[in-house]
């Protein structure tokens, strides 16, 4: 247990003044490590319990004082690295903004994000999701870009309303916690996801792009937006209001506009 | 081991190594992109405020203007040259970011909008609401997908430097995933891998800021320059140490003591007439002093000041600073539309780092550094807020550029020593750390007893009796640190591994803070000596720059470049606001 100066590194400023301890709580943690797990177990730890640690900061006062080799993602304690997504109790979130106040006196349960391979404990394997943002194409395409001149009072000019009408979708972390809430990515592995979609979309939807017809035939795809039954789970958990739910539904608008567009003025340009 | 060639080698892939990343990549070169994180989960996504350069000019801004101020700020041990190439290109490299789709928030008319900054004469910081870095981090990533050249090796923990014949040529790093050792190599290599906030207890680093760079290069020989100078920034959440961007003072916020009073007014602290805009240092100094005079309103952490944003009223608060509104009602459950949010100084950015130039060449051919971890010359003794998102895009861009040149320079050289030091560097981590050496010390408990030493003598106000405490808890810490245990003994995922590896850094850099801190007989920039109260420009005016050698660090003292091509220099004067 515990050495008598720390009370978890995370917490750190002058720890004697909150060092009295009196309540622990128990936290159940995932552990699987490959070679000598053959199937995922849990294992359970009591540990000292204050009202304004979160998860992370539990298990990292496991991984410093308790066990070394519990293994999870971790970087700016924020919420806004995207690193430390996990199934808290049952609901995908983001570990560093989950308190344990909203749990005690009962037990945590983390898991790891459901929908993605485990690679170890409490990570797991996002390679799928990195390849599919490199798919959406997720920058500014434009003929000029290159050529373009830089600095003083070379911006591309956008209206702060222009901005608006992606900035929502530009707010996505990466965190994960939509694809393990989508039960079509679950079934699906195919499926570009919330994600991935959204940020798509967020690039069509920028003033200063060019590129929409590059996207779309992903994006408009079997494998894009028409895979998603709008189950709507992903805004639900989205931990920075991105909506990809809206991104998802207002890609296919879109892509039906071009289609009857198509169909009603053939020869016309989109 | 398989041995993985690319013509240049970045490490770390935050905005510095991105931007680096694209300036080989555009030169046609093949880039080995080796991050212990996805680029994303890099800390410049923490940075909040913005980021400065002249983009306007009916501000009444210019070039010569953001070049007296942030010399001015540095304390005056600025390269002023590399100062003035700064300011120079900093409108390019921003813009830049602007046509890579950085969403900077604007004005009606639709051109980028900028915001008052500590210490910066008029508005010049461009920004993206209250999350300037991580749009600026995710743009610039994004951006990076369309180069093919460019190959990501992301979580992969390098543990050395391959340096042979003087020259650096490659890295040898661990694939986190397989636990795989792999030999990266190249004709030059970038470090990109940011601070070392979490040598410290209280800080606004993530957990991933742990000196990694700093040690790689001090361990070959390579000097780090000015890593007394740790920047506390005035405004950290009590607790957690989360950031509390100065754009909330920028956008016209005041920071009030225990008895209600704008205690900046105080002609004593040196910034009456900037008051909440002025510099880090300074405020900082002033937080702490209120404390001590008994002004500091008493909380679960300590003594606090009151950040308080109310006057500017939930729509402004809402458009200008969102980010900061959430954390504060998250972390400590204060709306700052209804309450003043509780701040203390926290140590947040390393104006030191790897000695380089401002091409970001090191004493080590071959080996470069740019961004953070680098020091260049740009910030001396105190970096003024918004210039470090810059100075990442102006030198990532430049080293990368001189990087690829002397690619082109260069001959091939057989590899065959390169992947020996490989096979040898896998078996001191194997030994070090994975056999049953009969080691008792746990790396947490270590950590711990790190940050706490530096945070009792290393902070704000230090005396020598302190620092002299401070470098023998870190020899002690480096003794004990050869017992290490660890838990953990499989391959794959073993993040108490790389837990311990961040540890011997930071250990390491550590010791290079403390050093030149108890020879710097004096007061300057972040560096407040309540026994050498005065600055001695005398003695030192003057870089820092500390070897590493078998007795301990041995510190030299370098005078920093104070002349210019155009613009006007600078003259050493005293520094008030």
């Amino acid at each position: 247990m515990a050495a008598s100066n720390g009370v978890g590194a995370a917490h750190s400023v002058d720890l004697s003044a909150v060092s009295s301890v009196a309540d622990m709580i128990k936290m159940t943690v995932t552990r699987y490590r490959p070679g000598d797990d053959p199937v995922p177990v849990t294992e359970s730890f009591f540990i000292p319990y204050h009202d304004d640690w979160v998860v992370l900061d539990a298990l990292q006062y496991i991984k410093d004082y308790v066990d070394g080799s519990l293994s999870f993602r971790w970087s700016c304690h924020m919420g806004v690295c995207g690193s430390c997504g996990m199934i808290v109790n049952g609901t995908p979130k983001l570990t560093c903004a989950a308190f344990l106040r909203d749990y005690y006196p009962h037990e945590v349960v983390v898991q790891p994000l459901t929908n993605f391979p485990v690679v170890r404990d409490l990570v797991v394997d996002i390679e799928d999701f990195i390849h599919k943002l490199e798919e959406v194409k997720p920058y500014i395409i434009r003929d000029d870009l290159a050529a373009a001149p830089v600095g003083l009072g070379n911006e591309y000019r956008q209206l702060p309303e222009q901005v608006e009408d992606y900035k929502q979708f530009s707010m996505c972390i990466n965190c994960m916690l939509c694809y393990s809430a989508c039960p079509v990515y679950g079934m699906e592995p195919t499926f570009l996801g919330p994600a991935a979609i959204a940020l798509g979309h967020r690039y069509n939807m920028d003033s200063r792009d060019q590129g929409r017809n590059v996207r779309m035939p992903l994006l408009g795809s079997s494998e894009g937006v028409w895979e998603c039954t709008f189950v709507g789970e992903c805004s639900v958990v989205c931990p920075k209001n991105v909506d990809p739910a809206a991104a998802i539904q207002r890609t296919k608008l879109a892509t039906t506009n071009d289609m009857m567009k198509s169909i009603l003025m053939p020869w016309s340009k989109r | 081991m398989e041995v993985v060639r690319h013509d240049v080698i970045i490490i770390g892939g935050g905005l510095a190594g991105l931007r680096a990343a694209i300036a080989v990549a555009e030169e046609g070169l093949s880039v080995g992109l080796v991050s212990k994180v996805y680029p994303m989960r890099s800390h410049t996504v923490s940075a909040e405020g913005g980021a400065a350069a002249v983009v306007r000019t009916d501000t009444g801004d210019s070039h010569q203007l953001h070049f007296l101020d942030t010399v001015k700020g540095s304390d005056f041990i600025a390269d002023q040259d590399v100062a003035e190439y700064f300011v120079g290109e900093a409108p390019n490299e921003l813009i830049r970011m602007e046509h890579w789709g950085c969403p900077w928030s604007r004005e009606p008319d639709g051109s980028v909008a900028v915001r008052a900054f500590g210490g910066m004469s008029v508005n010049r910081t461009m920004f993206a609401a209250d999350k300037s870095g991580f749009h600026m981090l995710h743009a610039i990533f994004q951006h990076t997908l369309r180069y093919e050249h460019i190959v990501r090796y992301d979580e992969n923990f390098v543990t050395k430097l391959l340096v042979e014949d003087g020259e650096c040529r490659g890295a040898v790093a661990i694939d986190l995933r397989s636990g795989v050792f792999r030999a990266f190599t190249a004709k030059a290599v970038i470090l990109a891998t940011g601070g070392c906030g979490r040598v410290w207890a209280f800080t606004t680093n993530a957990f991933i800021n742990t000196g990694d760079g700093l040690g790689l290069a001090y361990r070959e020989g390579s000097a780090l320059s000015d890593m007394e100078f740790p920047q506390y920034h005035p405004t950290g959440l009590p607790g957690t140490g989360i950031l509390i961007t100065e754009a909330a003072r920028g956008e016209g916020g005041y920071l009030l003591n225990s008895k209600g009073e704008r205690f900046l007014s105080d002609p004593t602290y040196g910034i009456s007439s900037r008051m909440e805009l002025g510099p880090r240092d300074m405020i900082s100094r002033a937080e702490i002093m209120e404390f001590e005079a008994g002004r500091g309103v008493k909380g679960r952490y300590g003594d606090t000041v009151q950040l308080d944003l109310r006057h500017l009223g939930e729509a402004k608060i809402n458009q200008k600073l969102p980010f900061v509104r959430e954390l504060a009602e998250n972390y400590i459950g204060i709306d700052p539309v209804h309450a003043p949010i509780p701040v203390r100084p926290v140590v947040h950015y390393m104006m030191g780092g790897v000695r380089c130039n401002v091409d970001g060449e090191t004493s080590i051919p071959g080996l470069y550094a740019a961004g953070e971890c680098a020091q260049e010359g740009l910030n001396g003794g105190n970096r003024l807020g918004s210039n470090s998102l810059t100075e990442c895009l102006v030198f990532g861009s430049r080293t990368g550029k001189v990087a690829a040149r002397r690619v082109a320079e260069s001959r091939d050289l057989p590899t065959t020593a390169l992947e020996k030091q490989a096979d040898d560097e896998e078996q001191r981590v194997q030994n070090q750390f994975y056999s049953n050496n009969g080691g008792t010390e746990r790396v947490g408990l270590m950590r711990a007893d790190l940050q706490f030493a530096m945070e009792r003598n290393v902070g704000v106000f230090r005396t020598r009796e302190g620092l002299l405490e401070a470098a023998e808890d870190i020899r002690k810490l480096q003794e004990r640190f050869k017992n290490v245990k660890l838990d953990d003994s499989s391959k794959v995922f073993n993040t108490e591994l790389t837990a311990a590896m961040e540890l011997q850094n930071m250990l390491d850099v550590a010791e290079t803070v403390v050093a030149p801190a108890i020879l710097r007989e004096e007061s300057r920039g972040s560096q407040a000596r309540r026994d050498f109260p005065e600055r001695d420009d005398e003695r030192f005016l003057a870089h820092s720059l500390v070897y590493r050698t078998p007795d301990g660090p041995r510190v030299e003292w370098q005078a920093p470049v104070l002349t210019t091509v155009e613009l006007d220099a600078i003259p050493v004067g005293k520094r008030t606001y």
